[in-house]
């Protein structure tokens, strides 16, 4: 047997998007700290780009990579918006864990 | 050798299409550069607001127009079939400009009191409206991505804009961390059916799945659930409603008004155009989810309204449950089906900016306490301003001669003529146990206060004075919401015309 045999195909690609993307959603709902939080939605969108470049590789067809270009401006611009309002919240209180924002409950 | 120039084939740009969400961008940058300009002149903010309602009039004026010009010479698409002009996207987007321009009349005197002037507010709620009016044009899945990153991105601020009051910046991170958290889901949705499909346009996955049958399945299954949770975020049906209490609550009462009936809207006509557009082949399997959330939706809505006892939570979990009866609409896939969702959407813009407009004069200052205590015997004290809050509520319970229970009688209609019995009991049951909160709250406001505690609208006279341009917001709902419910043939007929070319 021999290396050549092992070719990575689209498929390894697309799996390892789907445990990035997973990886990240686990985060999101499961960790405390708002920047950890963040960050975790960054990888979800950067797992979804992996998706993108693999199905465009797969299909042959250029407009999944010219997705990404998209993605990458709106996570950009998501990170501005969403920093600011951190840091709007870190000033007025030393923390920024999900547990701590507790003045909103039924 | 030869140098051989190929021309480049440019999509053909139809900017009539865009033209409102043109006016509505031009209106929001406009509003920067006035506030770059002025710095800290006294006018600024009195010229960003008249700057921001000529845009929002340009943009209706526009809208007319194109209900015009798409009644008359039938739907075009443009931008290489990434907009598609037809009257379901005017109305959508007349129904948005509404919603946009009430928010912003509120917003005026909202921000004077609370000490929270400034231009950029007025900018933010623009361009998230210039979005959603991308949304009901968009005709490709990565416009939709786009239009409903524009249309969140501003929300968020919005959202947070109070600095000095903590819910609010709480209210405005929870969005922020949820709506991104939707949007990547969304965005994998797209990827899948990217990926099972071979193209984003609506259009053309209809055209793909019309004419090849797919190998494999589960790609395209798998991102069409994806889709329906990211838009199930967006207009905030059960099981992916956990944001909605809390940022209602926390963010400031006219950008609640605007996130409610608004950003609903939007949400709304992406769903629908996303189903009955690009996967009417895979209608069996979109179906069972969306009756599932709808549902679920309108029965969590109605019976966790009941345990709450802040006015814009119960109307935060109400608002869930009128969005389980639009999906009710949206299951029936019936012409009547869309008609109905259309005009429920059109008739709830009224019912719950009017309600919200009610509580932002009420509310003390610093908009924190909205608790049901603080309003009991608010129709006594206040009898045109609370009778006006009765009224609203009994119009989303849905008593007749309201719009509200014209609209829920088109939707059980519908459903009713899609003959699924079991969904339209459901329905009934739900909007029974509604009643329960909504005359919960009209009980409450009639109620003997207890002596001595400070209540809702006592406060000093000249800060309770109903400002102009809010009773124009209140009294214009309250005229439609009563015209809906008294002469709704009209607004049927809209309506109806609406989703023809659909």
């Amino acid at each position: 047997m021999t290396l050549a045999a092992y070719t990575i195909t689209d498929t390894y690609f697309l799996v390892v998007a789907a445990l990035l993307f997973t990886i990240g959603a686990v985060g999101v709902l499961t960790r405390k700290n708002v920047l950890v939080m963040f960050m975790c939605v960054e990888l979800m969108l950067n797992a979804v780009n992996l998706t993108f470049v693999a199905f465009a590789h797969a299909l042959d067809d250029v407009a999944g990579q010219v997705i990404v270009f998209f993605t990458l401006v709106v996570a950009a611009a998501e990170v501005a918006v969403g920093l600011a309002i951190i840091v709007a919240i870190f000033r007025r209180r030393r923390h920024a864990t999900a547990d701590d924002l507790d003045a909103l409950k039924g | 050798m030869i140098a051989v120039t190929v021309p480049i084939e440019t999509p053909s740009v139809d900017l009539w299409a865009i033209a409102p969400i043109l006016a509505l961008v031009g209106g929001g940058v406009g509003v920067v550069l006035v506030k770059a300009l002025m710095r800290r002149h006294r006018a600024v903010t009195p010229v960003a607001f008249a700057l921001s309602l000529v845009s929002l009039v340009v943009a209706g004026f526009l809208l007319w127009h194109q209900w015009d010009l798409v009644r008359g010479d039938g739907p075009f698409s443009s931008m290489a079939g990434m907009v598609r002009l037809d009257p379901f996207a005017v109305f959508i987007g007349i129904v948005v400009g509404i919603a946009t321009a009430m928010a912003l009349l509120l917003s005026y005197s909202y921000l004077r009191r609370e000490q929270l002037e400034a231009p950029e507010y007025f900018a933010l709620m623009l361009l998230s409206a210039s979005g959603m009016l991308m949304m009901a044009v968009a005709n490709d899945l990565v416009a939709v991505f786009v239009a409903l990153e524009v249309l969140s991105i501003p929300l968020y601020v919005l959202a947070a804009f109070d600095r000095r009051r903590l819910t609010s910046q709480e209210a405005g991170l929870k969005y922020f961390i949820l709506g991104a958290f939707s949007s990547a889901i969304f965005l994998y949705g797209i990827a899948m059916v990217y990926g099972g499909t071979g193209t984003t346009s609506l259009t053309g996955i209809a055209d793909f799945l019309a004419r090849n049958t797919l190998y494999e399945q589960a790609t395209l299954l798998a991102g069409i659930g994806l889709l329906l949770v990211g838009l199930g975020f967006k207009v905030a049906a059960v099981p992916f409603h956990m944001w909605t209490p809390d940022v209602y609550q926390g963010a400031p009462t006219p950008v609640t008004a605007f996130m409610a009936t608004a950003t609903k809207a939007a949400g709304f006509a992406a769903l629908l155009r996303i189903v009955l557009v690009a996967f009417p082949q895979y209608h069996d399997d979109w179906q069972p989810v969306v009756w599932v959330l709808a549902a679920l939706s309108m029965l969590v809505g109605s019976i966790a309204a009941i345990a709450q006892h802040d006015v814009k939570r119960i109307l935060a979990y109400s608002s869930i449950a009128h969005a389980g009866y639009i999906l009710m609409a949206v299951y029936a896939d019936t012409s009547r089906g869309r008609e109905a969702a259309l005009l429920y959407l059109f008739i709830y813009t009224f019912m719950a900016v009017g309600a919200f407009a009610v509580i932002t004069v009420l509310s003390h200052h610093g908009d924190a306490d909205h608790t049901l205590d603080g309003y009991r015997g608010l129709a006594l004290r206040r009898p045109v301003l609370g009778g006006l809050l009765i009224f609203f509520v009994l119009a989303q319970a849905g008593i007749p001669l309201t719009g509200g229970f014209i609209g829920k009688l088109e939707i059980f209609a519908s459903v009713a003529q899609a003959k699924d019995y079991v969904l339209l009991v459901i329905g009934v049951l739900a909007a029974v146990i509604a009643t329960f909160f909504y005359l919960r709250i009209v009980m409450t406001l009639v109620s003997a206060p207890d002596d001595g505690a400070e209540a809702v609208g006592d406060a000093a006279p000249s800060r309770r004075r109903v400002d102009g341009w809010v009773g124009i917001v209140i009294g214009a709902s309250a005229v439609m919401v009563l015209l809906v419910g008294v002469a709704p043939g009209t607004f049927i007929h809209f309506a109806r015309d609406a989703v023809f070319f659909l």
